[in-house]
Order: structure tokens, then C-alpha cells, then sequence
């Protein structure tokens, strides 16, 4: 499987990426300069977290003007799967991929721990083989997490089934208290309508490795390549 | 044009006698831009003046070190498998007094890049603050801003900050401590010098515009704190982690491509000091036109333009005929690369503006271990450590059984021992995926080394801050010695083995005796310590005038001083990942030891200071060989997998360590004490050179065996398991009461 790591100036998360998919999947990955205009065959694009642009303005305000940008929206357009991680959830909202917003924690702090995420959908590719009735730990580390949408949007994406993710606690219940930046429905990752293009706040790719004493995060990315080599 | 006077030069921050030795080396009356060079470069935070002589006696070779103290902008040890570590600790005191936002992440930001100027990506930090009564509402404000200014820079930068320190004390009330630490990778064959050589080779600054922040804050950082000092506030630089992660993505690009000379970043005393520095050690001169310095103001003078402290900003010499290759990377990167001189024979460094040249030194003569003065100081022992050493335990009221599971709350809470999760939760600790303590914590990081050149990582850094400045301030020589011991320790315990060390030395005024005898003591105690372990100092940083005067009143005293708190960043090395230790408690029934002797000792604990009230006693009891001997006998439990725990006694003695190793998993313990002590002194004493470990019942016998061998004293406590936490038979707390107190304490304190 090919996978295409989007770097734009400010980028921090995408030799992460490369290293889970590369070095622990097993898998061929090209990273991708922002100012190109080829994503040269790739299945799958990955826009990976960090501050692009330094964030500056509004979280991926500045970066979905980027060139590379105009090829991912095509490459959506035309059915591929594009999946965005933190930074990346957030660019790929502002470009129109994902609907909805990323705002400022409540706490008005970024945020850095382990938390859990409860499965709502399966009915993705990326989803296909995680359990909904587990919580994965997963790692969360942002300033500008809390997801928002109106509520129509919102009653869309309950009605389409397009809510993937929430924050959960660790026994799968979902509270007010396991919402840590304060999103709509603890909403912590979507995919948009066609379900090609998912977004999400926590990092499974910091939980993808032994070495780092959880695993959690593997689950996602073989999900991923598993129900992909399937359809093969 | 009038030129300078000899009060001017003393505004400046120079003394008569460097005035006159100024005159002498450029053979007649220096300009008002010359002088300002001097002034910088010989402030204390750039010339060393007054702590070199003592610094040149610190042990600093090793095989592995690939570059020894003062030779590069860091530190560098071979790591093997063609890896080398670059790391240093540098603080940012003075800056973040005023402004703690801007004054910590700009501390983060200049670390940085002095380990990526050597060419090595930089993959972890720590960090090591120190702020005053945590009840009074402005300590408050600058830990909330020093916090929020090292996360936002260090966050956005994409570096994980794996560990740290945090200390309250009202002695830091006025002058609060940052000192931040970063270590790098690089490899050996692609290692950058900050150096320029080669007669015609293009000077380029690249990076950010020059403005004028920043402007005299070497100075700024050499004088003590008063009233006046918030009309020092252009002496705060202003920190852009975007513009720092171009920068530093760009430099390693162009390290990479070997079109560089040598590079070194824009710190301290901005462009005179990276133009002289790199010039004095190619013996080389430049020729610099200012003209060309993009800069974000008009009208810069060129002093301005030549001591600016803009952020983000370095200085590359490249190989001439390759300029294209060098704009074409920063170009790649949104950066100015703009050449704006170049090389020249002799030694002399000359600037040009408007067309005329505005200074013409000697680079050789601005340079510590060139023409920097060299001072020698005078020291006195302060009254108070005689006072000290005399503190007597009988004095010390005894707690009865009643009393003890309070004084276990207290501690637990107590903001010198409580989790410091309000903290480290807003910094990025994971990003780069390399951080293993995330689910697994440990006495020092473990930062696992992903190859440059790719493949599964397999070795790690282990790496830890450690200072008790009430032990140092107790008694300079051995609270040194303890606080190096404990780094290393720290970093044993996590199954690393130490290999060297960056140090912070933050004190007073210098020409202050006392003060200045603390500093020697300190530096006696660090030679000592580095020397019996093996671990030699690759650098670091000196801050002096962390100290507070009121107007009228010279220098002050050595009680208005913050207490001398030599700060130790430790660098170990984890070559098997089977090696590796955690602290915390793995499963119920097993056994609980004690390695090392419970003595009837409460000097220096925090036990003593804060819930008695007893300020004045010596450190705790410390020998040096002890301790190197206790760290040996570690390292072949852990090698050879006899341990499931390990955990090192600091602060709150053996009670806070069994409360640690318990809470992470919820793990309770039934434990007594073993030798008739003075409860207090048994459970809350830090007598040094201790470990609580807990060992599986099948490897009991081994453990014993192995201790038996090594002739170390060790004994039985208890076991794990349950939900009490119990003590001599009695429950002190349960374990979901510790979590609670220990967890939430400092959130309390700052979110009220």
C-alpha cells in the first residue's frame, strides 16, 4: 500500500508517521513537500499534525491554500482516502473536506495526556476492524481541539452515521468529564459523507510502537490496511 | 564625532580597568559602536570573567567526548553506531523575572539552537524551574506564563519535553529560575562547527530580521534585579517557534549539503558575538557590510544593528561559488539568506555602514579565551554554615502515632513533592514518538534514538535535572556532589548507564564573597562527584546576579541571593531496551526493599523545612563512595532482571518513594519499619543514596544473593498489594486518597 505524508512549513507529527507506517507497517511512504502538485500515486494521504503555519491566524487557515491541497481535494474527489490526524483534521476542515470546526480547548490549554476513544461508526475503512464496545487509549496533544458545528451539521452527521470517534472514559462510557477540550457530542474524530476523508483529534500513531508501551493506536492502522488489502 | 567617555563605558557595564585594557588593545579611543561590542562580549554572560578560572578545573575529557566544554556551542558524545549526542542546559533567569511568556519560550527557542547550529536533530528537552512562595499571587503569574511560554514555543517547535524539575522556595521569590535543556543526534560524519576560515567564503545571516529586541540583554542578564529593571524590558527578545522550526529544518538542510564553512546561532550579543566567536577560532577575520542586515526597523544605528538579540536568527559561512545552492534551501524554507560579507585574512573584524566603516576590532580580543578578561575573586565563608551544622535532631519535636498519616498528607501535597501533572500536561511530551515513559514512568527519561539513516530505534537516551539548592545552599561542596549523585542515580535506576553532564550554575553576585564561595564550593563538589563516577562536564551555562538589590544599596547581601543551585542535566546512555526500569509497582505480593541504610537523620528534608518549620540544618548524610557503590550493585540487579521497581528517595524520604511506586497502578502496600528510629526520621529522612525496589517472589532469593555478594546494605519492608496503604500496621491512606491529594494539589493551587 502507498501511502503520501503531506509536509507543510510547520508540520511536526510527519516523521512519525513515516516511522509507524515505514518502519512498523511495513508499508511504502512518500513524504510530499507542500509547494508540489503530484501526491505520485499514493492510496492513501496523510496530513499529519503539528503547526503549519504556526498556526498562525487559525489552525490550517493558511495551510489549505497550500498547491498539494488542490491535488488532495481531487484525489477525494475522485474516491481516495484521505486521513487527517490533530493539525491535520484541522487543515482538512478548513479546505471543506470535513465539516465543522476546531476551537480553542475550553480550558483555554493545550493538553497533552493519554485519553480513551469510544468507536461510533465502523461503516469506514478506517473503523472497519476496531471493536465499538472498547476504548482505546489513545494520546491526545492539542491547543485548538474542540470540535464545533451547527446543529444541523451535527444532526447530519448523527443521522449519516459519520461521527467515528468520541472521548470516552476508560470503561467506554462517554461523560462530560472524559470531554477534556469541551467538543459538541465528545466528538473526537469524522469522516465526511462519501466516508473516504477522516479526520480526527488524537494521535494513534503515538501508540503504534512496543517500545512505547502501548498499542492501542496499531489497531487503526491495521484496520486500515487490512480492510484495503481485502478489497484488493 | 565625540568619541566615548569613560562614564559612558561605565553605563555600558564596563570597569575603568576594562576600559583602559579596551584603549590599549586597539592602540587608541574605541567608538561608541566599539565600546557597545566590548560591553556585550565582555559582560559576565558572554566573557565567563569572573567564573572561567574555576570552570577550566571541572573534569572534561572522556572517550567519548567528541567535543569537550567551550569548544562547540554544545556539548558532544559519541553514542556509537556512528551517533553522536549533542545537549546542553542554558538558562534564561533575568528575561523570564520580567517577562516570563516571552523570557522562557525565547530560553527554549536559543537552546535549541545551539544544538542544531552542531548539525544534530534535536529530540528531547527538559526543563528545570524554580520559583518562590507558591502562595503569593506572582509566583503564580510567572509559573503560569513560564509554563505557557515553554509549552507554546516547545510545542509548536515539535520537540517532546520528556522531564523536568519544579521547586518552590521564597528564596526565588524575586528571582525566579528557567534553565532548559535539549539533546540532540547527529551523525559523526556530519557534525557543524561554529567556525569560519577560508579568505573570500560568503558570510550569510539567515533566519528572521533584525529588530531591536534583545538589544543589551547579555548586559541585562549580568546585574542584579531591582526596582528599575521592568525599564529593562527591550532587553526581552520575543520568541516565533514557526520561524525557529524553518530554521531549524533549512540549517540542517544546508549542514547536509556541505556547501558550509561553519555555522553558529544568533544568541547573547547577537551579530558581534557569532562574527567574533567564529572568526577568533578559524583565525580569520570578516568583513561585514550592515547595510545589507535584513532588518524590521528603519533607522537602525549599528551598535543596534550588531548587539540585536532577535530571535531565530544564524550565521553561515559558506564555500564560495556555492551561494546559489545556500539561497535556494532557505528559499525552499520561506527564509532570508542574505550574504553580507565575507572571510578575509588577519584576524580583524570590519563593519561598514552607509559606506563607512563603524568598527574595526580585533575578533581575537572580544572572545572568552581570547582578550576577555579573566578575574579572579575573592570568597568567605558566610556566617550561616557554621549556624547550619549546628541543628541537633534531639530539638526536633517527635511526632506521635496520631500525627504520622497527617505529616504523610502534607508531604504528599506539599508543592516541592506533589505529581506535577498541572505542568507537564500542557507540553507536548510525545510528539517525535521516542518518549517510552509516557505509559511506564521512570526516575529519568528514556528517549528511545530512531536512526537518521532509518530502521526500528533500538537504544535510548536516559536523561535527567536534578538540583536541591537547599542542600547546595547548606553546604555548596556536598549539596553539589549530591545533586550530580542524584542525576546519576535517577538515571541508573531507569537502566541507563551516566556518561556525562551539561551543568547550569545559577548564584548571586559574584562580587559579592559569600556568594562567591558558594560558587567555589560548588565547583569543588562537582569535581569531585563527576570525577569518581566518570562523568565529565561538557558544558553549560553560568547565571550570576540571580539576586535582588533595592536602590541605594550595593550589590546586597548573600541573604538576598537565591540559594546556589547548580543545576545537573545528566546524559546516560540505554544500549539493551531489556534494560530498561520503571518505578512503579508491577504486581500484588511482591516483596518491597530498602537498598541502602535508614539512618536517624532528618537534615535537609523537606519534612524538616516546611512542617517543622526548621530551616537551618546541614544536607543530609552523603558519602561519596556509598553512593558509587550503590549505583554499581543497581546496575546489576537491573541487568540481570532482579528488579520489577526501582525508585530513587528524594524529597519526603522513604514514604513519598513507596507512595510513587504505588499510584501509578493503583497498587497499595502493607510495609514496616525495620529499625527502631525515630518514625519521622525512618519515613520522611533523605539521608542520600537510597532506592525502594520491589522484587518478585521468584527472583527473592537471587535479589538477596546479589546483595549479599555486593556487601550493600538492603532490608525487607513489605509487600505489594491491596488498596491501603499501610504502615506499621496502621492505614495511612487508601491508595485513591494518595491519587487524589497528590494528583490535584498543585491544580489547586493554580486553578484555585
Amino acid at each position: 500500500m502507498k501511502f503520501a505524508v503531506l509536509v507543510f512549513p510547520g508540520s511536526n507529527c510527519d516523521d512519525d508517521l513515516v516511522y509507524v507506517l515505514r518502519e512498523i507497517m511495513g508499508q511504502s511512504v512518500v513524504k510530499i513537500w507542500h509547494k508540489d502538485h503530484d501526491l505520485q500515486g499514493a492510496e492513501v494521504v496523510m496530513v499529519p499534525g503539528g503547526f503549519a503555519y504556526g498556526d498562525y491566524l487559525r489552525a490550517g487557515a493558511i495551510a489549505r491554500f497550500s498547491p498539494i491541497m488542490r491535488e488532495v481535494a481531487a484525489h477525494a474527489q475522485r474516491g481516495g482516502y484521505v486521513w487527517g490526524i490533530c493539525n491535520g483534521f484541522q487543515i482538512l476542515t478548513e479546505a471543506g473536506l470535513l465539516e465543522g470546526a476546531l476551537l480553542r480547548n475550553l480550558s483555554r490549554q493545550y493538553i497533552c495526556k493519554n485519553i480513551y476513544l469510544r468507536t461510533l461508526s465502523t461503516q469506514t475503512l478506517l473503523t472497519r476492524q476496531l471493536d465499538s464496545s472498547k476504548a482505546y487509549c489513545i494520546p491526545m496533544a492539542h491547543g485548538e481541539g474542540r470540535y464545533y458545528a451547527p446543529m444541523n451539521i451535527l444532526k447530519k452527521l448523527q443521522d449519516q452515521d459519520q461521527i467515528l470517534f468520541q472521548y470516552c472514559e476508560a470503561d467506554g462510557s462517554v461523560s462530560e468529564a472524559a470531554n477534556l477540550n469541551g467538543s459538541l457530542l465528545n466528538i473526537a474524530g469524522i469522516c465526511n459523507p462519501a466516508r473516504n476523508v477522516f479526520g480526527m483529534m488524537p494521535h494513534p500513531e503515538r501508540a503504534a510502537d512496543e517500545m512505547l508501551g502501548n498499542t492501542d493506536g496499531r489497531l487503526f492502522f491495521e484496520s486500515l490496511l487490512g480492510t484495503l488489502l481485502e478489497k484488493v | 564625532m565625540n568619541l566615548p567617555s569613560l562614564e559612558t563605558a561605565q553605563k555600558l557595564g564596563l570597569l575603568p580597568e576594562e576600559f583602559a585594557y579596551i584603549q590599549e588593545i586597539l592602540g587608541r579611543q574605541p567608538n561608541f559602536t566599539e565600546l557597545s561590542a566590548y560591553a556585550a562580549m565582555w559582560s559576565e554572560h558572554c566573557s565567563y570573567k569572573n567564573s572561567i578560572l574555576w570552570l577550566k578545573k571541572l573534569p572534561k575529557s572522556s572517550p567519548r567526548m567528541l567535543a569537550e566544554a567551550g569548544q562547540e556551542n554544545a556539548g558532544l558524545v559519541d553514542i556509537g553506531g556512528g551517533l553522536a549526542c549533542a545537549f546542553k542546559i542554558e538558562s534564561h533567569n533575568h528575561p523570564s523575572a520580567l517577562e516570563p511568556y516571552q523570557g522562557a519560550a525565547t530560553g527554549v527557542g536559543g537552546i535549541n539552537r545551539d544544538i542544531f547550529t552542531m548539525g544534530a536533530r534535536p529530540i528531547a528537552q527538559m526543563n528545570t524551574l524554580r520559583f518562590g512562595d507558591l502562595s503569593l499571587a506572582r509566583t503564580r503569574y510567572l509559573l503560569r506564563g513560564v509554563v505557557k511560554g515553554i509549552g507554546d514555543y516547545g510545542n509548536a517547535f515539535g520537540v517532546p519535553t520528556v522531564a523536568g524539575e519544579l521547586f518552590f522556595d521564597e528564596c526565588y521569590n524575586t528571582n525566579p529560575l528557567v534553565n532548559a535543556f535539549s539533546a540532540g543526534i547527529v551523525e559523526t560524519g556530519k557534525i557543524a562547527s561554529a567556525i569560519a576560515y577560508g579568505a573570500g567564503n560568503p558570510v550569510f545571516i539567515v533566519g528572521s530580521a533584525t529588530g531591536k529586541d534583545g538589544i543589551h540583554g547579555a548586559a541585562f542578564a549580568s546585574k542584579d534585579l531591582t526596582e528599575s529593571s521592568i525599564d529593562d524590558l527591550p532587553a526581552v527578545q520575543v520568541g516565533d517557534p514557526f520561524q525557529e522550526k524553518l530554521l531549524l529544518e533549512a540549517s540542517l538542510e544546508v549542514i547536509a549539503s556541505g556547501a558550509v564553512v561553519g555555522i553558529q546561532d544568533m544568541g547573547a550579543a547577537g551579530i558581534i558575538c557569532s562574527t567574533s566567536e567564529m572568526s577568533a577560532k578559524g583565525q580569520h577575520g570578516m568583513r561585514i557590510n550592515l547595510d545589507k542586515v535584513p532588518l524590521r526597523q528603519a533607522n537602525m544605528q549599528a551598535w543596534e544593528i550588531l548587539l540585536s538579540e532577535s530571535q531565530e536568527r544564524m550565521l553561515v559561512v559558506g564555500q564560495k561559488g556555492r551561494e546559489a545552492e545556500i539561497e535556494a534551501i532557505f528559499e525552499k524554507w520561506d527564509l532570508h539568506a542574505v550574504q553580507i560579507g565575507e572571510v578575509i585574512e588577519g584576524g580583524r573584524l570590519e563593519f561598514f555602514q552607509n559606506g563607512e566603516q563603524v568598527a574595526d576590532l580585533p575578533a581575537e580580543s572580544l572572545v572568552l579565551g581570547g582578550g576577555a578578561p579573566v578575574y579572579t575573586r575573592e570568597y568567605q565563608e558566610p556566617a550561616y554554615y557554621q549556624t547550619f551544622k549546628k541543628f541537633n535532631i534531639e530539638e526536633v519535636p517527635q511526632p506521635g502515632p496520631e500525627e504520622l498519616p497527617q505529616i504523610a498528607r502534607f508531604l504528599l501535597a506539599h508543592p516541592n513533592i506533589c505529581s506535577r501533572r498541572w505542568v507537564y500536561e500542557q507540553y507536548d511530551s510525545m510528539v517525535g514518538t521516542v518518549n517510552a515513559n509516557t505509559n511506564a514512568p521512570a526516575d529519568a527519561a528514556v528517549v528511545w534514538i530512531k536512526p537518521p539513516q532509518g530502521g526500528l530505534a533500538t537504544k535510548a537516551l536516559v536523561m535527567s535535572v536534578d538540583c536541591n539548592g537547599r542542600h547546595v545552599h547548606a553546604d555548596p561542596e556536598i549539596g553539589t556532589m549530591m545533586a550530580v549523585c542524584e542525576s546519576a542515580r535517577n538515571v541508573v535506576c531507569a537502566g541507563g548507564e551516566p556518561v556525562a553532564i551539561t551543568n547550569n550554575l545559577n548564584f548571586g553576585n559574584p562580587y559579592n564573597p559569600e556568594v562567591y564561595w558558594q560558587f567555589v564550593g560548588a565547583i569543588q563538589g562537582m569535581i569531585k562527584a563527576c570525577e569518581k563516577l566518570g562523568t565529565p562536564v561538557t558544558g553549560g551555562n553560568v547565571s550570576f546576579y540571580n539576586q535582588s538589590s533595592t536602590v541605594g544599596k550595593d550589590g546586597g547581601n548573600v541573604s538576598n541571593a537565591v540559594f546556589p543551585t547548580p543545576t545537573i542535566g545528566m546524559l546516560g546512555l540505554l544500549d539493551d531496551p531489556a534494560h530498561r526500569m520503571s518505578l512503579h509497582f508491577k504486581a500484588e505480593d511482591d516483596f518491597i526493599y530498602l537498598i541502602g541504610e535508614a539512618l536517624n537523620d532528618l537534615a535537609g528534608s523537606e519534612y524538616l523545612y516546611s512542617y517543622r518549620q526548621i530551616k537551618a540544618s546541614p544536607p543530609p548524610a552523603f558519602d561519596l563512595d556509598t553512593e558509587y557503590r550503590l549505583q554499581e550493585v543497581l546496575k546489576i540487579l537491573i541487568r540481570n532482571g532482579l528488579l520489577q521497581s526501582a525508585h530513587d528517595l528524594s524529597e519526603g524520604g522513604l514514604w513519598v518513594a513507596l507512595a510513587e511506586s504505588a499510584m501509578p497502578l493503583s497498587l497499595g502496600f502493607q510495609v514496616k519499619s525495620f529499625l527502631k528510629l525515630r518514625p519521622d526520621a525512618f519515613w520522611f529522612g533523605e539521608n542520600a543514596s537510597r532506592v525502594l525496589v520491589s522484587v518478585h517472589p521468584h527472583q527473592k532469593e537471587a535479589f538477596e544473593d546479589t546483595m549479599e555478594k555486593a556487601d550493600f546494605a538492603y532490608a525487607l519492608l513489605g509487600r505489594v498489594g491491596g488498596a491501603a496503604m499501610g504502615v506499621d500496621g496502621q492505614t495511612w491512606l487508601t491508595i485513591a486518597e494518595a491519587q487524589d491529594l497528590y494528583n490535584q494539589a498543585l491544580g489547586q493551587w493554580m486553578e484555585g
